[in-house]
Order: C-alpha cells, then structure tokens, then sequence
C-alpha cells in the first residue's frame, strides 16, 4: 500500500518569514577550494516584469565534483562546503550570489557532467517549483554533457551564464556571471522534470 | 582535498544505491499544474514550453543535511518565543514525515510559517488591517525524530483576505516546507483546518485535481496529542517522494 507524496502548495509571498533565515549570498567560507565565481541575475514572469517575491536555493557540488552527504557522514566534524543556499530576489526581481565553481559530477553512466548548479525555484504563483540548472557559458566541458545534450541547441543558451567581463573590487568576488531566469513566454529558461 | 580509500569505498557504494533509486513518478492528479487560472497568480508564471524530462543524477539524489545546531530553542513553540505568551487559541501540531512506503524519514527539517490568531503576518508586504501580535511572529522548525516525528506548539491561524478575485478569503493555513534525504524529496507545502468553510472557495486548496490528494492537506482533530485544559491537537502526516534507500548514507 502505497501514499502518493503530499500535494505541493506555493510558498505564497510571505515565504520570507520561515525561510529568510538560511539567506546566504556567499557559500564561500575561509580555506574553501576552487575558483570563485558570483552569478547575478533577474527573474522574469510572463510579461517580462521582475519578480520581487521570489526565492531560489541552489545545490552543488564543491570545486572536486563532490556533493555533501556523498563523502562526510552526518556530524562529520571534517572541514566542508555545503553547496547549498537560499537567495531571495530584491524588489527589483534581482538576486546575487557567490560561489565557488562546482567540479565536474559523475552520470549514472559513468561519463562526467559539465561543472553546473542545481535551481529549485519557489514563488507566489508558483504552486510546485520550477528546477532548472544554471551552467557557465566558458566552459568546454558543455559539450559533453549529457544533460544539455538533451535540451534542444536554441534553448541552450537559456542554461549558460555568460562571463560579464567584469571583475569585482581587489577581485574579490571574482568572475562575474550573468544569468536570467525567464518563467515563461518564448525566452523561457528550459525548466527540467523528473 | 585528496580522495581517501575509504571515502572512495563510500563513493562506489554510493553509485550502487544511486543506481538502485528509481524515484516514482506521482499519480495523475495529485500534484498541481503549473497553471491553475483560478488561482490568477499562476497565469504569469507557469512555463509554457514543455519541461525536459531527466534520469535522476547524483546532483538531485543527494541534497542538504541539516543538523541539531541549526535549530533553536522554542523553534517547535511558536508561543513563547518573546517575552510573553502569543494570543489567540494554543494548539498542538503534530505528524510524522514518511516515504511512499510508509516509512520513517529521520533527520528530515521541517520549517513553518503562518499568520498570527487574527489573520495577519509579520511581514512588511502584510497590508491586512488586522493587529500583530507583539509576543508572535509565526515562524518555526524541527528536525524529525527517529521514527519521523515531529511536533509544534502554536496558535491557531486566522483567514485573511487577498486580491485574487472579488471578496477572497484565504482558509486558515499553515506553510510547511521540508528536506527529505535529496532535492526530488524537497516539499513546501501547506496544512488546512477540519471544518473550515473557506476551503471549497479557495484555489490555491483546489489547484490539487484530486480529491483524495487535496484531502490531505487538511489536518486531522486529535484527541491523542490534545492536551487536557490546555491545548487541542491536530495530526498533519507528509509523504515525501523518494525510496527510503537514502543515497547520503555512507557507513561509519
């Protein structure tokens, strides 16, 4: 006897109240490994206006392709990055955050996915989220993943943050990327269904 | 940092569960559509295109672990975490958090939110003309125990009006969102009252097509957890997608 999981409801507007408390804009802590990159970006509805009530909470795996829980046991008192955060947008329908580069993860076949950030977005009128993956547009691993490879090449892009050029103060944060998260309409960012 | 033997033995272990999890897909029905046109809100922010469907990955079996020390005191007693006591009517919430199988899911964070007795949230964007409650702010979380339990002391919640269509009540509710062993587990979801006659008019309750799913949303009376003249007590069992084969385990 089987019981179908519970029913997803939206988080409402008001999500803030329970959940603002893991906010982190910057998963980096002091001796973390890797290459530092801070993705920015808007959200976008239907009608291209921003949306101010929105909140994303990203998973990923540290700058050796490894996932928390997949080497260190709960409780492990070992050093480690835990690849997860939440970052609401503004009132703008921005958001900012810093990060190191995730390594490369293996597939269920054996081949390596492109270095990429899990995106599980909650808002008002969203009654489940949406998942997608942000990638970095710069990297030559892309072409080899399995996932993308999956998305049709016009969509593609809707996937990749793109390098700004820009580098932040004393290069800290360094690597600047850009990124959008487009709900719906003909730019919409490929959303993903398991 | 170096790969160990032992962290490799784990990691090839690993790959053997992951192989082994095959998550089911939820029936038809009982989960929402993206758009729901009653509820306006979805209209704007539904994708249109379709989604891609993708094998499950090491990247959505595995999730975020959370632990005692991200928890505080009085976050399971939504009425004493000021200096007095939150007004409106005490009661006991509680449940278990289980798989499709039925079983346990320990160590999963259960977070809630809610709007105080008189229907009103402390939050800047809450424009209803209903009092706050200094002594409330409604927010909350819990790690489930063992055997997947979990309990919180609060007030009960009260219906407030929105601008989704002409004289729009919300039901009385309460926002639950919980981790479960990996991302595809994750739920926010939300916990009505028995008897509540805003329900067949609300479509945020309605969005769920069927009517068994949609029954569950709404808590059960209890005597078992109501607590003689103090508090009654109401029951709010959640399933989470995911065998109980959790891929985070790793032997000792």
């Amino acid at each position: 006897m089987t019981t179908p999981p519970t029913a997803s409801q939206t988080v409402g507007p008001f999500f803030h109240l329970g959940m603002s408390y893991l906010e982190r804009k910057n998963l980096v802590a002091e001796g973390t490994a890797g290459e530092g990159v801070t993705i920015r970006g808007k959200v976008l509805d239907g009608d291209a206006n921003p949306v101010p009530d929105a909140v994303l909470e990203i998973w990923q795996a540290d700058s050796a392709g490894r996932y928390l829980g997949e080497i260190f046991p709960r409780n492990s008192a070992a050093p480690r990055f835990l690849g997860f955060a939440r970052i609401e947008t503004d009132d703008n329908g921005e958001f900012t955050f810093t990060t190191i580069k995730p390594g490369r993860v293996r597939s269920p076949d054996g081949s390596l996915q492109a270095p990429h950030i899990v995106v599980t977005l909650f808002s008002r009128g969203l009654l489940k989220p949406l998942l997608t993956r942000v990638y970095f547009a710069d990297e030559p691993s892309n072409a080899e993943d399995a996932v993308l490879k999956l998305v049709p090449p016009e969509r593609r892009p809707t996937l990749m943050a793109t390098p700004s050029g820009e580098r932040g103060a004393r290069n800290v944060p360094p690597n600047i990327f850009d990124w959008k998260i487009v709900m719906q309409g003909d730019r919409e960012t490929v959303f993903f269904d398991y | 940092m170096r790969l160990t033997a032992d962290s490799l033995a784990s990691y090839s272990r690993f790959r053997r569960v992951m192989k082994a999890a095959s998550y089911q897909r939820a029936p038809a029905g009982t989960q929402p559509d993206y758009l729901y046109p009653p509820y306006v809100s979805t209209c704007k922010r539904s994708p249109k295109q379709p989604l891609i469907l993708l094998s499950h990955t090491l990247s959505e079996l595995t999730g975020p672990v959370f632990g005692h020390s991200d928890i505080g005191e009085n976050d399971n007693d939504l009425t004493h975490q000021h200096g007095g006591e939150a007004l409106g009517e005490r009661i006991i919430v509680s449940g278990r958090v289980l798989d499709e199988e039925g079983r346990a899911i320990p160590g999963a964070l259960v977070e809630v939110w809610q709007t105080n007795a008189a229907g009103r949230y402390r939050h800047r964007v809450d424009q209803h003309g209903a009092p706050l409650d200094p002594n409330f702010t409604g927010c909350g979380r819990v790690l489930t125990d063992r055997e997947g339990r979990y309990r919180f002391v609060t007030i009960k919640p009260g219906a407030y009006p929105w601008q989704n269509h002409q004289n729009a009540w919300r039901p009385a509710h309460i926002h639950f969102s919980l981790f479960g062993a990996g991302l595809l587990s994750r739920l926010v979801t939300q916990m009505y009252f028995p008897g509540d006659p805003l329900l067949p008019f609300d479509p945020v309750f309605n969005s769920v097509p069927d009517e068994n799913a949609r029954n569950r949303l709404i808590s059960l009376f209890d005597w078992e957890t109501t607590i003689p003249s103090h508090a009654l007590g109401y029951r709010f069992d959640i399933i989470l997608r995911g065998r109980q084969a959790t891929p985070v385990e790793v032997s000792p």
